[in-house]
Parts: structure tokens; sequence; C-alpha cells
């Protein structure tokens, strides 16, 4: 990609980006309030984590040690 | 600048964990399943004469810590990367350093890469296993029972500036920098005051404000002085306070601020003015603070929030980065930086689509409530772990994107194209490219060296001691149009 290109490109993703991000700050005000169909999108999302969290948290949590690194 | 991040890992159903082999097998995977590297290659080693972690940056050497062989184990697990970063086995984890990038953006992209080439490799390595056991990596920053592995971010700066001005300008900073850039965790651990839920992974960990250390009694600041560039102009800040994100809004604004940071400092207008009376206890106290509202004491005995803290340091920016230095992306970088700082003073809440350790919150405190779990349940630890998961499958954090429950910054497109294509705009760019084009005829590579092995089987070095050399613009049609003799040869030619 060309310099131009990519400066064009970048400009156009920033922008994009800036667009649902104000998007998202509008929808997503809450003081603690969530709309319906925000809970039904977490209730789904909760169905899900039931899924495919590890089974036996509590043996996998125990046995998950690490050598302290940096 | 770049970042460096080390994941945790572990293998389910293992006789016994031997986290130095489960990493080594999974950086090795990764040179398998590459077409740029033929199978019968020579591998490319690591050029250690160019490293000295043990040189402080307040002038003498080695305080504490002991110095590592690296040329022991990790040697023979040492991936010189085509998108010009590093990935090996450091100490017992897995580590992946992103190339030399010229902003946030690219750094952010880069990072990312990382994930996937993580998880690469971890599928190719769980082919060599057995068939009931799995590889599992994290990239997240502790196993809760007292083990942090870390991540760093490093940037280059001016020689000019003294140490104890970025001591003094930085620490406020990045105490209070985790309001934006903790990633969550549950709990507490390394015996610091119990939390249900911290903002920050890393903040139990920090013991000191200033040393050379990185692995025992932590420095809030490290004092590492290797620039892998001339050293007479650069100095290379190893930043250790950080915590690994999976958000990108996350990663994006926690190099971004940081470097804008880093200008102020450069330009000396920051200097003791915000000054914390005790850094270590204020990053403890902000990381339990989830209000972010509370304030901590300044040396000068005024008390501020951390937002109040972090909103000083954006109105600086505002009023003293050039238009020259307000890039588009640093014009973006300080967008989101006021969006987040409103909407944490609004309510953290807000920010449950961006930030981290908001994002995790939110997640957990809805199955908390579905399930009755109380904060030190197991199952809540489990999803701690797993937001960090790196499979596509099993990561809460990207079943979260894929479901399109988090903000996206960057296309699954140009991710994939930065695992393969180094940045064009820093000495990346001629690593990376050379290592594509000229890879049988390079005997070993550093950050800031490449080796040529010649005809008559002898080496030649050229160093590459200006990170903002070697780029697109400067050598692409060099590199494009010549073998690599004549490479080493123009390039030794036009240094003489």
């Amino acid at each position: 990609m060309s310099r131009e290109k990519q400066q064009e490109h970048l400009k156009r993703h920033i922008d994009e980006t800036e667009d649902r991000q104000s998007d998202v700050g509008q929808s997503d005000v809450g003081n603690g309030e969530m709309d319906e169909a925000f809970v039904e999108d977490l209730d789904s999302l909760l169905d899900e984590i039931d899924e495919i969290l590890e089974e036996d948290s509590q043996e996998f949590v125990e046995n998950y040690i690490q050598r302290g690194g940096q | 600048m770049g970042t460096e991040t080390e994941y945790g890992i572990s293998v389910k159903n293992a006789r016994e964990q031997d986290p130095v082999a489960a990493s080594t097998l999974v950086v090795n995977a990764y040179k398998s399943c590459r077409d740029d590297i033929p199978s019968t290659a020579t591998a490319v080693t690591w050029d250690y004469d160019q490293e000295s972690p043990l040189m402080d940056a307040r002038g003498f050497l080695a305080e504490a810590e002991t110095p590592i062989s690296e040329t022991d184990t990790s040697s023979a697990v040492n991936d010189i990367l085509i998108n010009g970063g590093r990935y090996y086995v450091d100490h017992a984890h897995p580590e992946y350093c992103t190339p030399e990038c010229a902003n946030a953006r690219d750094l952010l992209l880069y990072e990312k890469a990382g994930e996937l080439i993580l998880e690469v490799s971890r599928l190719a390595a769980e082919r060599l296993l057995l068939d009931n056991q799995e590889i599992i990596i994290y990239k997240n920053n502790t196993d809760y029972k007292g083990h942090s592995y870390g991540s760093h971010e490093n940037f280059l700066m001016s020689r000019k500036v003294p140490f104890d001005a970025i001591v003094d300008g930085l620490t406020p900073f990045l105490v209070t920098r985790i309001i934006i850039a903790g990633s969550g965790k549950v709990g507490t651990e390394n015996g610091s005051e119990e939390a249900d839920y911290q903002i920050s992974q890393r903040a139990d960990f920090f013991e000191k404000e200033v040393g050379l250390s990185t692995m025992v009694n932590r420095p809030l600041i490290n004092t590492r002085d290797e620039p892998h560039a001339d050293e007479k102009l650069y100095r290379r800040l190893h930043v250790i306070v950080g915590d690994s994100n999976m958000s990108e809004l996350s990663i994006y604004l926690k190099v971004g601020i940081t470097s804008i940071a880093l200008q102020l400092i450069e330009k000396g207008v920051v200097g003791k003015q915000f000054n914390l009376k005790d850094p270590v206890a204020a990053i403890k106290s902000i990381s339990r603070d989830l209000s972010c509202k509370e304030p901590i004491e300044l040396a000068d005995g005024q008390q501020w929030s951390p937002i109040e803290v972090q909103r000083a340091y954006f109105k600086l920016a505002q009023q003293h980065l050039t238009p020259e230095e307000r890039t588009p992306i640093v014009e973006d970088v300080l967008k989101k930086w006021r969006y987040v700082l409103d909407n944490l003073e609004i309510d953290p809440r807000r920010l449950s689509r961006h930030l981290d350790w908001i994002i995790k919150k939110k997640l957990l405190d809805a199955y908390r409530q579905r399930h009755g779990y109380e904060w030190d349940d197991a199952h809540l630890r489990m999803m701690d772990l797993q937001y960090h998961d790196i499979r596509p499958d099993k990561g809460l954090y990207i079943r979260l994107l894929k479901n399109g429950h988090v903000q996206r910054l960057l296309n699954h497109e140009e991710i994939v194209h930065a695992m393969h294509y180094p940045p064009v705009d820093t000495r990346a760019y001629f690593r990376g490219t050379c290592l594509r084009r000229f890879r049988k005829h390079i005997y070993s590579a550093s950050w800031n060296s490449m080796i040529f092995t010649n005809k008559s089987g002898g080496l030649e070095k050229i160093m590459m001691d200006r990170p903002h050399f070697g780029t697109q613009k400067i050598v692409g049609e060099l590199l494009n149009n010549c073998t690599a003799e004549e490479l080493v040869k123009k390039i030794r030619g036009d240094a003489s």
C-alpha cells in the first residue's frame, strides 16, 4: 500500500471508529439501568459462558500455577 | 515503541506441568506452520552480543538481580519473525515482542498479531500431544498465587532527558493510568489488602518506586538501560507496571497516552508538580477503588482523584503538543483519552464495552447474579482467567468481540497482514524484509544488528543503531532490487 493510500485508509478507519464510538457513547449510557434488548443480549452471553467455562473450575483454578516471570 | 508479552501456559491432562517444555513446544511449533521458512533452512540465531540487561539507567551496573544466562535454554527457541518481532521462551513463558512501531495504532495492531501467532502455534503444538491433552494459553499476568508474569512497554526517548525527570514526571502518570489500562482481577494476592475485585492485575506485585529488577521486589519505574540503539542519543524506557490487555482500546490508549506523557516530560512541562506522597501505596488503593474518585495524597498535601491526575496530563498535552506532533493518530488518542475520562467521571459502567477492567466486571456481576456466587467462588476466578484465553471458541473476551459486545478498532484482515509484514516506518521494515528475502544468507539478528554470511563463509555485521532508519521509504527500493551480497556491499560502502 502506498503511503498516501495508507494515510487515507487510516483516516477513514479513524472516522469510522469515531462514528461507532459516539453511537456507543449514546446507546450505552446507563446509571446502572440497562434497556431490555441489552439484557436479552447479556442473557444469551451468560448461556454461552455456562457452556464454555472450563469444567471443574475449582480444580482447574487450584492447579493453575505459573513460575513467576518478569 | 514496542511491547513484550509473557503468556501464561498450562497443559490440561498432563501428568505433570512443565511450563518450559510446553513453552518451547509452542514457540517451535510456529516454525513448522509458516511458509516463509523452508524445512531445510538453518536457524537464524539471536545476536546476544548486543544485550546488557544489567546496565542501569542511573549510570551503574546491576544491583540485585542475579545475571540470567539467557544463552542456556532459551537460545534454542528464539524466533525472529518476518513481521520484525521476536518470539521466544522467556523463563517459563512464551513471549512475543512486537516489532518497533512508530505510533499507537501500529503497536496495537502488532500486539494483536502476536495473539494470533500464539494461537496458530498453540494449535500446531497441540497436534503433537496426546488426544486428551489441551494447551491453554492466557494473555494475563497472574496465577492468583503470588506469581506474576509481565507485559512490558518500551519507549524510545532522547538521552538528554535526565532519568530523575522521568521518575518524577512518569510515576504519578503510571500509578493513575490503571483506571484506563487495568485488566481487572478477582481478589488479591501477594499479602496485599483484601478486595473482591480490583482494577489492576499487577498492582499487588509492586513494592518500591525505582529499581532495576523485574522479577522480585518490583519497582514502579524500571531502570534497565539497554537502548538497543545508539546509546549516546537514545534511551529505551522500559515500563513494567502495566497489565496485559485484551481490549483494543485499552492497549491503544495505554501506549498512546504514555507516549504523550513522555513527550511532555521531554519538553519539561511535567516536573515534580504531580509527585505523590506514597506512589506504591497509591497504586494499590487506586486498584481497589472502582469509583476512580477516591482522592490520593500528593507530596505537597493536595488530594486528587486518579481521574483528576490523568486529566491534568491531558490538559498539558492539549496545551503543549505542537501542530506537527498532533498527527491524526495522536489527535485520535487525545479524543479517546478525553472520552474515557469524561465517562469514568460520570460512571465507569458506561465503559463496559471499552475498557478491560470494566468489561470484565460487568460480565462477572451478571454471572454472579445469575448463579448467586460469592466473590470467592472458583467459577468467578475461572471466568477471570478465561477472559484472557486466546482460543476463539473459549476465550471470553474473544467471544464478546465476535458477538459485537466490545468496541473494535481493528479489522481481522489487517491483523493477519501484520503477522507477515513489518511496519513500514521503522527499522523493523529492514529486519522483516531481509528475513523474507534473504533468510538463507542471514546468520543472526537482534534489535539493532543483522549478521549476514558471505560467499567465503565469513560473517558481515550490519548495525541498525537508528530506529527511525531502515524504513520502506529509505531502503524499500534497494531491498527489492538487489541480492544479499549486493545489499551488504552497498550498505558497507555507504557507511565507510
